[in-house]
């Protein structure tokens, strides 16, 4: 991007310092960073991604609509349509008990998303320190990879019994299902993050007297982050995923006890509620995990785009 | 401007390294590779060696092994008469007073310019970090890089990032610098710049330059002697003092003595990059 401040000094100057004059400027120095994210806003409702975000949803409804209410098609009998799903949702008196309306329904929220924030924080506390030490520490590998490799492919369905074995209360064990695969997926990524580390930079800091511990605070670690976000990202994923399972065991509140218990109460409505706000609950916490992860490596933006478009 | 005369009554003696009798040998018993054999050079304190060889013959070898990066298998390098390695020590520590810049680059990306160029002396705690900045603020206004101070080196061209990483090295006062082909990957317009920076910063800093490259053009214009490699196995095959006056600037290369220096120089290259060929290293 930043163009060739030397080139057009070429052919035969002469050797006294040559000051590099100006540099590139991106789209929005001297601007706030409010300022900045106007400026993107626009840019991106200029563009026609949010009108094919806009169509792919309804394309989505449509089908759903046209396959369930209007066609009536045989595989998708029984199962409730857009129009019962909405009517049940805004419903000051829903029929099921669960709506926009229902105290309920952000209670099952809160209590989800309580569970895997508790579960998140413990694998990423874990996690990311383990992940890093294992990349960056051949005999910490060879200790701690093997188990971990052998332990990853371990669904969390089949760990329920253990864990309801290993915890008393009816919170551990849904927490602690919900923890195993993000704390797998953030460790081996933060591992990864270490081994993508260009051997050079390593090189370079010996060079220029960096003890052992510099080197992990300085190289190590910024240098793997790009891969830690990316572990964090899936992490958060894996662990909306896997609340499911554990909120099955453990009674009372949660979005993925509402879809199973909805099931063995006929309230068909309350499943896709339940399913479509896990959906959308899942999807603001990874965009949530991915703008922290832009703003501690401004480097990255500003070298990929300066400015970050 | 220092003249030649001036420089060399200013030389400092310190710097000066002796490599006596390389030797590595990679792999096993039943597979090695020998990529340095018995290689000796001396590179005069003060002075640019301009180390010239084809591609993967085994000269980054030697400098990884001045660098503390890889061992010897056997033979000595000397710095200033005190052993990095040798019989007992195949290896040496990495330093700050020989700092190297990467073929590629090694400006951490995640820290700004000033940032980087401060990291030597504060890691090693010899200058406070207000004391690193003020120093580094100089150095850079020095080197004609004032007000990229507070950008990332993934935003200035690679050729300002080169001296960006030299004034990084500049900052912890290095006896020795180790140059890995640094402006391979550089069109050739702004290698042509970056050499006169180059020269320029020596003239100010008399330091010792230890430099790879395959680039003969490079070699004799930078350098006050040029050493030309064999092929895998690594020797020294010809070496060769320049005695192109300095300062020098671009016009040099047009003059007879260029050319004539060239002339010597060209068949011995030449023979050993057909060497290469045939055997068909490969590049790195």
């Amino acid at each position: 991007m930043a163009s060739d401040t030397e080139s057009s000094t070429a052919g035969r100057p002469g050797i006294q310092g040559r000051p590099v004059a100006r540099k590139v400027l991106g789209p929005f120095s001297g601007y706030s960073k409010i300022e900045a994210a106007f400026y993107h806003l626009k840019a991106w409702l200029k563009s026609p991604s949010p009108y094919l975000m806009v169509l792919g949803f309804m394309l989505l409804m449509g089908f759903w609509w046209l396959s369930v209410e209007v066609w009536k098609l045989p595989r998708f009998a029984g199962m409730p349509g857009p129009t019962a799903v909405v009517r049940e949702w805004f419903s000051r008196e829903p029929t099921f008990g669960l709506s926009f309306y229902t105290p309920d329904y952000y209670l099952h929220i809160l209590t989800s998303l309580q569970r895997v924030f508790i579960a998140f924080v413990l694998s990423t506390l874990i996690g990311v320190p383990l992940g890093l030490i294992i990349g960056w520490s051949r005999t910490a590998r060879d200790y701690i990879f093997p188990v971990l490799e052998m332990l990853r492919p371990i669904p969390a369905l089949a760990w329920v019994p253990l864990a309801i074995l290993m915890f008393k209360s009816s919170e551990g064990p849904v927490v602690f299902l919900t923890f195993l695969p993000a704390f797998f997926a953030t460790t081996l990524n933060s591992m990864l993050g270490v081994h993508s580390i260009d051997e050079s930079y390593f090189r370079a800091a010996d060079c220029l007297g960096a003890s052992r511990w510099q080197v992990f605070r300085h190289i190590v670690v910024p240098g793997a982050l790009p891969f830690v976000f990316t572990g964090l990202e899936i992490s958060i994923g894996l662990a909306w995923f896997s609340l499911v399972a554990g909120e099955m065991i453990a009674g009372e509140y949660g979005l993925g006890y509402v879809i199973y218990t909805s099931y063995t109460m006929v309230s068909y409505p309350t499943i896709v509620i339940g399913m479509i706000t896990l959906g959308v609950v899942g999807y603001v916490s990874s965009a949530i995990i991915r703008a922290v992860g832009m703003l501690l490596m401004s480097w990255r933006s500003r070298e990929l785009g300066l400015g970050g478009q | 401007m220092l003249t030649s005369l001036d420089r060399t009554n200013t030389k400092t003696m310190r710097g000066a390294i002796r490599i006596e009798g390389a030797v590595k040998v990679y792999g096993n018993a039943e597979r090695s590779v020998v990529a340095v054999d018995n290689c000796s050079l001396e590179c005069p304190p003060g002075e640019i060696t301009m180390v010239v060889g084809p591609s993967g013959c085994g000269k980054t070898t030697l400098l990884n092994a001045i660098a503390g990066f890889h061992s010897l298998t056997s033979g000595a390098i000397y710095l200033d008469d005190e052993m990095l390695c040798g019989p007992g020590k195949p290896k040496a520590d990495p330093g700050s007073d020989r700092i190297v810049v990467f073929q590629n680059g090694a400006l951490f990306p995640w820290k700004t310019n000033l940032e980087n160029v401060v990291f030597g002396p504060v890691m090693q705690g010899k200058l406070s970090i207000g004391e690193a900045r003020d120093k580094a603020r100089t150095m850079m206004a020095e080197a004609g890089l004032s007000g990229l101070e507070n950008d990332y080196p993934g935003q200035i061209s690679s050729g300002v990032r080169r001296r960006v990483e030299i004034v990084r090295a500049l900052m912890n006062d290095p006896k020795v610098l180790l140059l890995d082909e640094p402006y391979r990957a550089l069109d050739s317009l702004t290698k042509s710049v970056m050499h006169e920076s180059l020269l320029e910063t020596c003239y100010r800093n008399r330091i010792t330059v230890f430099f790879i490259t395959h680039d003969l053009e490079e070699a004799i214009f930078l350098g006050d002697q040029v050493v030309i490699m064999t092929s895998r196995p690594c020797r020294t095959k010809k070496l060769l003092k320049i005695d192109l006056p300095h300062p020098r600037n671009y016009s040099i290369v047009t003059s007879n003595r260029f050319r004539e220096l060239m002339d010597e120089t060209m068949d011995a290259v030449h023979e050993e990059a057909m060497a290469a060929f045939r055997l068909g290293e490969r590049e790195g």
